[in-house]
């Protein structure tokens, strides 16, 4: 009853783009030798928006809210990385205020984004419980964030030459609050997930990558951190007012898929930092630049700036010709390089195993299809 | 009662009031467990569960199978048909067949037969059948490898499972559930079997396809494994045999390990109801805990582990006995 496929003693399976584990419209195409993967080809492109081209056709503000649609689920990264980009270009220096309300933010950003994909990760392993754990953290994430920026997924908060809306004695309090809790959550997520055996045979030693591969492939974020290559931008390239901050950089041994889940848990503590100095930190003065042009008209000139999402290294490519719309605009999005390494990873493994591969590379497939 | 005894002879009447019995009991257990298990799930995720209809959801799953059984009942083109329809009655029929041995209380049994632990377990082997025939005939790849995946998975699974309890029959020497309860007045089986009963319930979790063992449905890797293709009422009959073979393999528990209808003041049948409802929920729990186990590991886990484990407690206790 299986159809042949190029071998006889092969078959191929279609995984997605309507599949569970997916996470979106990704399809795989499968080779499978009973259930063992014999060659794995992604296919991508089913939610292609076009946004590249559609920046051509706007002006620099109305594209802001794009870029929060390219990774919904780190989207002030990506405002933060696109902002930068234009405030290069128009020489702006966004006050010091300012850029900690953008660390601030990210962070909790990157906080959400960390939680979602531990409990959708497990969820793909079979684990159904820690799912709702995460999402009861990620809840509370959301609510501080709501007060602030105003939307709960696709943010769209920082403007050219600094954020719209200061934060209050409330926002700071609750996120104090937020730190202890989720802080006091680790113990629970230790006992669950980290030291369940069942858990841990699932994950050890499954979906090696070396670190060749991952130069190879131009892996970056957890991917690469997760392999041993300790490539941060926040450290390697610092932007905004990272420097002025005391965090480390996790790593892992030997690059299977465990240690992508401890790379993002232990990440998810340093955030928890970052949150903490920024607010003890936190300057007073203006939270926007002074000389903001009413009409966004960027002299000549191209810019590259890289900002590190929560999967990896966003870069923003922006060439203007001194109009007011961009010329080009090319987004480098991290997913892109962490999927492409799938089908050397995938052969010889289980389906079983390929989920949970394609689970621990976090894609957010409207990223790759941009 | 009586008429029908005339008319029939007693033993058939019997058997008819037994069916009845069972039949209502098997839906009823089944509304219960599924509600049930909402409740425990949505109270091990910190949230209430269903709370709309009913005191606390209690009639949500009437409400459920009601819009189960109205719906289209779909057969897509390209399935075999008649497999395709018998596989959803092949599976339910052997789980129904195996109350007719299981002792409620010590007189609340429709047949007590002296091969009633065989029974059962050769009823419980049928329902490999129904899911190899279920995943054959849906003409699905993901159909076919929960098909698949749930015949090795059973084979490897009722070995150990079989051994585990020829202990406690060494220990009883009779085959009937009445004898195996009765032997446990003094002491329950547990507590000189406690490695057995583990065995047994690890076994038991593998053979009713629950989580961790939940291979042939794996919901992240097969969509929905060998029912993908099934909807509406047919669906709904995979279901129920599913929730009732949980039923099945915990009243077996019961019987063997924890002394069955036997226990202080309360009426027998309410011990017993007690005992495998709490087996239940230990089942329940498991699901809700843990992630699931790949499926060599799972294969391995079986012949490597559980088998040796369940043969060593095998020949102790046949020495124990006959140093005795």
């Amino acid at each position: 009853m299986l159809e042949p496929g190029i071998e006889e003693k092969t078959y191929v399976l279609n995984l997605g783009p309507q599949h569970p584990s997916t996470h979106g419209v990704l399809r795989v195409e499968l080779e499978m030798e009973g259930e063992f993967i014999t060659k794995a080809e992604p296919d991508i492109g089913y939610g292609h928006r076009a946004h590249e081209h559609m920046a051509e056709n706007r002006n620099y503000l109305q594209f802001l809210p794009n870029t929060a649609r390219v990774d919904y689920l780190h989207a002030l990264a990506y405002n933060q990385g696109y902002c930068m980009a234009v405030e290069k270009l128009l020489g702006l220096v966004v006050p010091e205020r300012g850029e900690f309300i953008r660390v601030i933010t990210s962070e909790m950003n990157r906080l959400t984004s960390h939680l979602l994909w531990v409990g959708a990760y497990l969820m793909d392993l079979g684990a159904f419980t820690p799912f709702l754990y995460c999402f009861d953290d990620r809840e509370h994430l959301l609510d501080l964030l709501d007060r602030i920026t105003g939307s709960r997924l696709t943010y769209c908060f920082y403007r050219f030459g600094g954020v719209p809306q200061d934060i209050d004695e409330e926002f700071i309090t609750g996120c104090r609050d937020f730190v202890k809790r989720l802080r006091s959550r680790w113990v629970d997520y230790d006992n669950l997930v980290t030291k369940n055996v069942i858990f841990i045979h699932r994950a050890r030693d499954v979906g090696l990558i070396t670190q060749e591969q991952c130069i190879k492939y131009g892996l970056t974020g957890p991917m690469v951190r997760g392999s041993g290559i300790p490539y941060d931008i926040r450290k390697s390239e610092p932007y905004s007012v990272y420097p002025l901050f005391d965090f480390e950089i996790p790593i892992g041994e030997r690059g299977d898929i465990m240690d992508r889940y401890l790379v993002r848990m232990r990440e998810m503590e340093q955030s928890l930092r970052i949150i903490e100095q920024a607010l003890d930190k936190l300057p007073n003065g203006p939270i926007m630049a002074e000389k903001v042009p009413k009409r966004i008209k960027p002299p000549e000139g191209e810019v590259y700036t890289a900002v590190e999402t929560a999967r990896g290294e966003f870069g923003c490519y922006v060439v203007s010709k001194g109009d007011v719309k961009p010329y080009r605009i090319k987004l480098r999005v991290p997913s892109f390089g962490n999927l492409c390494i799938l089908p050397e990873v995938a052969v010889d493994t289980l389906v079983a195993d390929l989920v949970a591969i394609l689970g621990s590379m976090d894609v957010v497939v409207p990223e790759i299809d941009r | 009662m009586e008429l029908l005894a005339q008319t029939l002879g007693s033993d058939a009447a019997r058997m008819i009031l037994g069916l009845i019995g069972i039949i209502a009991l098997v839906s009823v257990n089944a509304l219960f467990l599924i509600w049930m298990e909402r409740k425990v799930s949505a109270h091990m995720q910190l949230r209430p569960g269903p709370m709309e209809v009913g005191w606390h959801g209690a009639i949500q799953t009437i409400a459920d199978a009601v819009k189960l059984m109205s719906k289209e009942l779909i057969t897509p083109a390209e399935v075999d048909r008649p497999v395709y329809l018998l596989a959803p009655i092949v599976i339910f029929l052997p789980v129904l067949l195996s109350f007719l041995v299981i002792p409620f209380s010590k007189t609340l049994v429709i047949r007590d037969m002296n091969v009633g632990v065989l029974l059962i377990l050769a009823f419980a082997a049928l329902s490999v059948l129904a899911i190899l025939m279920a995943g054959w005939a849906s003409n699905n790849k993901y159909s076919v490898l929960g098909a698949i995946r749930s015949v090795a998975q059973n084979v490897a699974y009722e070995i150990p499972l079989l051994i585990t309890l020829m202990s406690v029959i060494l220990m009883v020497g009779s085959l009937s559930l009445v004898d195996i309860v009765a032997a446990q007045e003094r002491y329950w089986f547990i507590l000189t079997q406690p490695l057995a009963f583990i065995l047994y319930i690890t076994c038991a979790t593998a053979e009713t396809n629950r989580a961790p063992f939940d291979l042939p449905e794996a919901e992240s890797e097969l969509v929905a494994g060998f029912h993908t293709e099934y909807s509406g009422m047919r669906f709904a009959l995979f279901f129920l045999a599913e929730y009732t073979n949980m039923f099945i393999v915990s009243a077996v528990a019961t019987v063997f390990f924890l002394g069955g209808w036997q226990g202080p003041i309360l009426p027998g049948i309410v011990w017993f109801l007690i005992k495998v409802y709490a087996i239940i929920f230990l089942l329940m729990w498991f699901r809700w805990t843990f992630p699931r186990v790949r499926f060599d590991q799972l294969i391995t886990f079986a012949w490597k582990i559980l088998i040796p484990l369940a043969f060593a407690n095998l020949l102790l206790t046949a020495l124990i006995l006959k140093l005795r």
